[in-house]
Order: C-alpha cells, then structure tokens, then sequence
C-alpha cells in the first residue's frame, strides 16, 4: 500500500474528477481501479456511477442525494491508502489476422520502425498487456503494455472508419477496437473477438484491470470464428 | 391492414427525430455514451401534459417537428420544449395542452423559433424494449430501442395503450414554464489549470457564436479566442455533462448528451446542470454568454428549477376547450387559444 498523491477536481454539479496522477503508467492505473473498488465497496447512496480512465477516476453523483462535500471526503479518506499493484485480473487470449486486408497499416509500421512485418508482429504478440481503460466508443478497449519498439505518433489524416475488431497501435497504446469506428491509429490486424455484443447476457468481455495475450491466427481462422456469433475466446480467471 | 400493434406513425420525421429518455445510466466505464434527452426541462413538460413520469420516453424532434399519425384507436398525444405551431389535420390547434388524436388523424409540428428542439410524449407512453436500460437513441454508436437510429418516415413507434386514457386533455400555465437564463453558468474545472487566467476570464466575459456544428453530441462555439496556458492535449479522462472543452484553436466546445465518454482535451469548465438543456435550446446563429458560479450556486440554481418544474405541475388543469376536433366551433376555439398562449410565452 502507498499514499497516493491526488487531487480533487470539479467536473461541474453533477461529477467530481479523482486524479491520481499525470502518466500513463501502470501504478497510477492500478491506483485509479483499487479507488473504484473501494468506492464500490463503500456504497454511497447518490453515486449515479463511475468512470475509471488512465490516471483519474470520474464519479457521477445526484446532487439532489449526495452532496459534493461529503463525497470529497469520503474520496479523500479512501484515495489517502491505495494499493498501486495491479489487480490480478482475468488473462484473456484474443486471436489476431495480421497485415493484408485486415491490417493495412502492417508495411507501412515495418517501414517506419525498420522491422521486417514478421517481427513487427512478433514484438506485438510479445507484449504482456493490461487493459488501462474502456472509453470511446461502446467495449474500445485500450491496453498498456506495448512493447515501445511499436511506439509510433498517429497517423497524420485519421480514417473516418475502421472495422469491428480492428487491432492496431497509436502512440505508447494498443486496442482492441469493438465496434465500426474512426481511428488515427496504424491497424496491425483484425480479432473476431466481439468486445461489445449488445444481445449478449453480458454485453462487454473485458473490464479494465483484465490481462490480454494476443494469439496469431490465419485469415481463414479469422472468417470461420466472425461467422460464428456464439464463439467467446478463452479466459482464466486470476 | 397491419397488425394489432398501436403505434404513432412517422409520416415525417423532420430534420432529425429520435427516442430519448433520461438516458443510458450506468455504462460509461464501458465507454457507453449516455445519450437521453438534450432539454430535460423539455420532456419533463411533455410527460406532465400526458400523465407519464417526467423522464419517460419520448420523441425528441429537432427545429422543425414533422408529422405524426395515430395508428391506434386513439392517441392522447402531447407537445413541449418547443413552440412548434401544431396542427391536426391541417387545422391549428393549441400549445402547452395535450391533444387527442383519434385513428388516421395526423399532428404537424411547423418550424419552432424558440427552441432547437422538442418533445413528444403519448399517455401510457411508447412500448419499446430498452438496451442497456434505456430507450434512449445514440447516433453514432447506434444503441437504442427499434433500431438505434433516427426515426424515419413510415416508421411505427409502438405504444403502451390502444386508446387515450379516460379523462380530459390536460393543459398546463406557460407563463410558468422555466424560461432561460441570460448568461449559462459554470464551475470552473476539471482542467481549468490548462489555461492561463486571462483564457478563464475570456471564456466568462466574451460573446460566443454557436457555429453550424452543433448536434446531439457538442456545440462548437465561435469566438474570442481562449489561451492555454501550455499544450492542450491531456491524458484521456472522463467528460461530464455540460463540460467545455477548447482545443488547440482556441474556440470552446460544449459537450451534451451523446458526447464520448472519454477525450483529451483540456475542459476548462462545465455548464451546471440546471443551465445545460436550456442551452441545448439553443440554435446555431444565437450568441450566448456564461458565468462564472460555484457548486453552492449551482445547487441553488437546481433548487429553484425544481422549483418551477413543481409548480408547472401544480399548473396542470383540464384544457379549457374538451375536445371534439370535428366541431368546427371548437377548432376555432382551439385556434384563437393557440395565439393567446403563442403570445403568453415568456
């Protein structure tokens, strides 16, 4: 356990912004979830709900319930003692199509990092992931964890839209994309893993603090497991 | 002939019409967008006029409101947020009051001039199945009851009831309907150390454009410029309602109800809630000006709204002229009633 360093910021009437640091870091992460949990766990009434992103922690309040001074104080009280290890998490293995026409960025990040594609994907596949946040876009799922030979600015022009499943890299981040969506980011591959399935009893695989390894498979692999809309990849509980 | 289901048929959807609610609570951490209603105040006064609980879900309808039929025995159907100038079957008819539609006759809603957006609500309400615990309509995730998209002409939205529930039309005092504030208020934060103290002072001193970009998701406004204090990209965090975000141009950025649940620019302020839906009232074109408040006098503010809503509530009385639309007496009734109350609006 450490002390954490925080501040409190308003986010307007209705949220208050818990910030636990100014990094995309692994510690500061891990301290954004242990303050969640223990938010959780504290049950609040007027705590409408929470949002855990990088190095903060969003919490949505009715003010008609829970004024913002006792809600300060009971955040300051918890964020005093966090733990800053990460939560074990559920390792999940997600398998990848690599380079051709589900990511057409392969050549071009092999280019411009001075890799051969077969190791570009090598270094992708040896990344020991964690997922930091889900925000964006419905299940967008962004990893810490890459390995920073992979570490490339963003595309110039970003795509007005890229694919369901879209894996790809931007900056010190990976992703696993869930649904259609515009992206600056350079696309390694496609997973037909569906990070978000509205109809599904629960609609979004992976929660932040989850582990994910990735696994190549052919393209063909890759039609067969999209067309099949009950397959789930496999996970290990912690 | 169709099937038994009762519906109000969208003969016409106008320039954007969807389903809203209060919206999708509870799935941001999953980057979920909580769409719902842009003017809670809007919908709530909708709802009222038909029975419904205030955040029950309704057709929100944008600048100009369409034409809607009842594919039902009847409909008793109900129209706020907007002064659209309604009509039934081509004849006027008043605001701020419920109407009965019986089956095949069909409610047009003209341009509004006050507001950007309004309400309609059925008695009962509609029948939708909600997703993720809402029926509220997102654009481009495309999440929501029927489809997820905006409605479209020849689409039946279901209802609850076959036919209006006994009872008169209900009518409610517009004099008592909560007008705008004159300048939006805001709390300063969560980023305001992104810009220097001249940059704050701009955004709470200067005359704000609202540009053609503006939708259900952010307005983008367009004036003096506000300074950052150094880069004006942040680590992704999580965006309230309400916040104002100004990128690298200086030029700030409200976000409403189907912003992303996360972004990277700096949000110097955020409108508080009591202010936010009577700014989304507001259209392109229109100035707009904000103030500098704090949380005390931000809950004062929402004090007072409810407040008034309270009091429209109290408001609420059977509509002087009960209803035979057939009569030609009463249509013309219904008429010089539509302009009085036209005239009463604040």
């Amino acid at each position: 356990m450490t002390r954490a360093d925080f501040r409190l910021l308003a986010a307007g009437d209705t949220a208050l912004t818990v910030e636990l640091g100014d990094a995309v870091d692994p510690k500061i992460n891990a301290q954004v979830l242990a303050l969640d949990k223990a938010l959780s766990e504290a049950k609040l009434a007027g705590i409408v709900e929470t949002v855990p992103t990088y190095r903060s922690l969003q919490v949505h309040f009715d003010p008609d319930v829970l004024d913002a001074d006792t809600l300060r104080r009971t955040v300051e009280r918890l964020a005093a003692d966090l733990d800053d290890q990460p939560p074990p998490g559920r390792l999940w293995t997600v398998p990848v199509a690599y380079g051709g026409e589900h990511g057409i960025d392969l050549d071009s990040v092999a280019e411009r990092t001075g890799l051969t594609t077969e190791q570009v994907i090598a270094r992708h596949l040896g990344g020991d992931y964690r997922v930091y946040m889900i925000g964006f876009q419905p299940g967008f799922t962004y990893l810490g964890g890459l390995d920073p030979k992979l570490h490339l600015p963003r595309r110039e022009t970003p795509r007005l839209k890229t694919p369901a499943g879209t894996i790809s890299v931007g900056g010190i981040q990976a992703a696993v994309a869930s649904i259609e969506a515009p992206s600056g980011w350079h696309l390694l591959g496609r997973t037909p893993v569906r990070a978000f399935d509205p109809g599904r009893a629960d609609p979004f695989l992976f929660r932040a603090g989850d582990r994910i390894r990735f696994e190549r498979i052919a393209h063909d692999d890759y039609t067969r497991l999209a067309a099949d809309a009950s397959w789930l990849p496999k996970c290990e509980a912690p | 002939m169709r099937g038994a289901v009762s519906a109000l048929r969208c003969i016409d959807p106008g320039p954007l019409a969807t389903i809203q609610d209060r919206g999708r609570v509870g799935w941001q951490r999953f980057g979920v967008s909580v769409a719902g209603a842009m003017d809670p105040v809007g919908l709530a006064a909708a709802n009222l006029l038909a029975g419904n609980a205030p955040d029950a879900a309704a057709i929100e309808v944008t600048i100009y409101g369409g034409t809607w039929e009842a594919a039902a025995e009847s409909v008793r159907i109900a129209v706020a947020g907007a002064a659209f100038s309604p009509a039934i079957d081509g004849q006027p008819v008043a605001l701020h009051r419920a109407h009965t539609l019986k089956r095949g006759q069909k409610l047009t809603l003209g341009a509004a001039t006050d507001a950007a957006r309004g309400y309609i609500a059925v008695s009962g309400g509609f029948d939708l199945e909600p997703v993720l615990g809402s029926a509220s309509t997102h654009l481009r995730s495309r999440l929501g009851s029927l489809d997820g998209g905006a409605l479209r002409a020849g689409q039946d939205v279901p209802l609850k009831l076959d036919a209006a529930p006994a009872g008169p039309d209900m009518a409610l005092d517009p004099s008592l309907l909560p007008a705008s504030p004159p300048r939006f208020r805001a709390i300063p934060g969560p980023q305001d150390d992104a810009f220097t103290r001249e940059g704050i002072e701009t955004l709470f001193s200067g005359d704000y454009v609202i540009t053609a970009e503006a939708d259900r998701m952010g307005m983008r406004l367009s004036g003096p410029k506000v300074a950052h204090a150094g880069g004006y990209n942040i680590i992704s965090d999580g965006i309230a309602p309400g916040s104002i975000q100004v990128p690298g141009a200086g030029q700030p950025i409200v976000l409403f109800a189907d912003r992303q649940t996360t972004g990277g620019y700096p949000k110097i302020a955020t409108v508080i809630s009591a202010d936010l839906g009577f700014l989304a009232r507001c259209r392109p074109g229109a100035t707009v000006r904000f103030e500098r408040t704090d949380l005390a006098g931000a809950a004062a503010a929402r004090r007072a709204l409810a407040e008034k809503l309270a009091r429209l509530q109290a408001s609420l009385a059977p509509a002087r002229a009960s209803v035979s639309l057939d009569s030609a007496h009463l249509l013309a009734h219904n008429l010089v009633d539509g302009v009085t109350d036209a005239l009463a609006e604040p």
